[in-house]
């Protein structure tokens, strides 16, 4: 870790906007409804000085702040150990110990055909990466067009989109169901990426366009004057400058379809297309041998989790504003 | 919603007059860049929201054909014992999540707002959960909570503690709890994440004048903190409140509603009346409402504040 906290300081730029203003309009106007961003940016270096004299205040929170760790953190370590156990150890080990022997065979069973899960591992991949291309190509050119408002369609269009924020999935469960149906795509990947696709991209066209937004009109109207027309200002301007806010949402459909549950239920039914999360629901409830293996289920839910890990830690600020993004759902 | 889109589009601009070519020319740019998303969510979204209301005034099991039912299915939603206690599940769920999560979440959000090195070492790692998800977050508690092997009912019996030797998924009593407090380990880490935002929104200049006046640690937070977090609040009780409308992986994965009817949210009670019995007439009209009551909380706690304060308050997060 290093020493910066985990998120941005709100009043701080992003790395993106720094790019954009140390590249292309360094000093030009920025969006409007930002006075509180730089108060933010002063206060944060003072921001512990009232209890400067009062360490029991401090060591208080500190115990509290411990306290919390440790229940976020008992779950996990114990999902961790238990996947390190054969299901004979597990029934007959200390769950909490590591030293009453450990295996990786419950490792070994997921990679293994008999399991499937390595199979519903790779569904999940399809299904994300699907996702993210649908959600972040159609979010980044609808909003391009969004925010340019060449013509009234484009206005009433984001007004009927923003609308769908507001409409939770529960309530259509039924009708889509019936319709992927209809349309030949029910339990198949294709219906189920255009489907969570569907219930993403509202969030999605709203982050980009607050972003796209921030281009000044200056830079669309010099390359109007070239001579440039649409489709080369939207590559040549447009995608440069919003590659940021594309990544972010990317890991926000990645995560949407990655950790989605309840779609993949309604939406599938074959082994063939069954995606991780439900995959392991359905190896949590089939009993075998001593009954339902749970240092398989676990490993399996590790497994499942390893990708987003190894993204956080690489990427960690993008994906907590890709996070953010579910805030808007 | 519709007042505010103005100001989401960047409020008026004046764009120079463009000749007629012109004006056409960025119509169909228009049509060409809009349309996919717009067909996508009107296929999907918006086209399933008139045929829930649809079926909701017929009687039909997908495989059989389908037969106009009229008001039935909505007069026996006003007579359903089943339905309304799924309702009463529901509020309650709602309520009590709120109860434990603002608290919760204000107080780590504060925690993290802070500039020690180590705080920033915690934040990390309290948005584990985060990264889960909730169906593997699900199983991972279910072996936790399992009442013969499972993590809590093993420590119960090599420390000699009883009390936590419970069967926690399976008892009337505290199954619901049980369940309110799974909600609260997912969902906490994202609410602090708000209020770590708002809490670093406040100015310096607040304490410090408190300080000269003499505030203590606890008048500060009462007459600083307190007033100047009123919108995170607002924000992050309108998510708390409308997502645990819709809570129901958790409750499908570990208890199916059970046991008995304790757990059995109006989600769960549509997926089982629809999915389960295929009656699909009546369980649209438990999905009208539940979209419904989604609807109604969200707009009426944006109208309320103003959706310009809750796009302020998630800028500081992003």
């Amino acid at each position: 870790m290093s020493s910066a906290p985990v998120l941005p300081a709100p009043g701080a730029t992003t790395q993106g906007d720094e790019q954009l203003s140390s590249t292309v309009w360094r000093g030009a106007p920025r969006r409007p409804a930002a006075p509180h961003r730089r108060a933010r940016h002063r206060a944060r270096p003072q921001l512990a000085s009232l209890g400067r004299n009062n360490w029991t205040a401090r060591f208080g929170a500190f115990v509290l702040g411990t306290i919390w760790l440790c229940i976020v953190l008992f779950p996990i370590y114990y999902m961790v150990l238990a996947s390190f156990r054969s299901q004979t150890q597990y029934l007959s080990a200390n769950a909490w110990l590591p030293e009453d022997g450990l295996s990786i065979s419950s490792w070994s069973t997921i990679f293994s055909s008999g399991t499937g899960l390595w199979h519903d591992f790779l569904n999940s991949v399809i299904y994300a990466a699907g996702t993210i291309v649908i959600v972040a190509t159609l979010s980044l050119v609808a909003a391009f067009r969004i925010v340019q408002r060449g013509s009234r369609f484009s206005a009433v269009s984001f007004r009927l989109i923003l609308f769908g924020l507001a409409v939770p999935i529960y309530a259509i469960l039924i009708p889509l169901y019936v319709i992927t149906l209809k349309l030949h795509i029910y339990d198949s990947l294709f219906g189920l990426i255009l489907v969570t696709s569907a219930s993403l991209i509202a969030v999605a066209v709203l982050l980009t366009v607050n972003y796209v937004r921030m281009i000044p009109n200056e830079l669309y109207d010099a390359m109007a004057i070239d001579g440039a027309g649409e489709w080369k200002i939207f590559y040549r301007l447009v995608w440069p400058l919003a590659r940021p806010v594309v990544g972010v949402v990317s890991i926000f459909a990645g995560l949407g379809a990655w950790n989605n549950f309840v779609l993949p239920l309604i939406l599938t039914q074959s082994n063939s297309d069954t995606v991780l999360p439900l995959g392991l629901f359905k190896i949590s409830t089939t009993a075998s041998g001593y009954g339902v293996n749970v240092p398989v289920v676990m490993a399996g839910v590790v497994l499942s989790v390893l990708p987003l890990l190894f993204l956080y830690i690489a990427l960690r600020r993008q994906f907590v504003r890709g996070i953010g993004g579910f805030a808007l759902r | 919603m519709t007042a505010s889109s103005a100001v989401l589009a960047g409020g008026p601009v004046t764009r120079p007059a463009v000749s007629r070519p012109v004006r056409q020319q960025r119509f169909r740019a228009d049509i060409a860049g809009i349309s996919p998303t717009l067909v996508l969510y009107g296929v999907f979204i918006v086209v399933p929201m008139l045929v829930a209301l649809f079926i909701s005034f017929t009687r039909w099991n997908v495989v059989g054909s389908l037969q106009w039912a009229g008001f039935a299915n909505w007069s026996h939603f006003f007579s359903d014992p089943v339905a309304h206690h799924s309702l009463l599940v529901t509020l309650e769920l709602a309520g009590l999540s709120w109860l434990i999560q603002t608290p919760l979440a204000m107080a780590l959000g504060i925690f993290i707002a802070g500039t020690q090195r180590y705080r920033a070492l915690y934040a990390s790692l309290y948005l584990l959960p985060l990264l889960m998800s909730t169906a593997g977050l699900a199983l991972m508690w279910q072996g936790v909570l399992e009442p013969t092997f499972g993590g809590l009912a093993s420590l119960a019996s090599s420390l000699h503690m009883s009390f936590l030797d419970q069967n926690y998924l399976g008892s009337t009593s505290i199954t619901f709890f049980v369940i309110v407090a799974l909600i609260t380990w997912q969902f906490v880490p994202f609410h602090m994440l708000i209020y770590q935002a708002g809490r670093r929104a406040i100015p310096a200049e607040l304490y410090d004048a408190a300080k000269v006046d003499g505030a203590s640690i606890r008048q500060a937070f009462r007459h600083v903190t307190l007033p100047q977090l009123r919108y995170t609040i607002v924000t992050s009780s309108t998510l708390i409140i409308v997502g645990s409308l819709t809570y129901f992986d958790i409750i499908y994965i570990l208890t199916l509603g059970g046991p008995g009817d304790t757990t059995r949210v109006l989600a769960m009670d549509m997926y089982n009346v629809g999915f389960m019995q295929t009656t699909f007439g009546y369980a649209s009209v438990l999905a009208v409402i539940l979209g419904l009551i989604g609807i109604i909380v969200a707009v009426g706690l944006v109208r309320m504040t103003g959706f310009g304060t809750m796009q302020s308050t998630q800028e500081g997060m992003f």
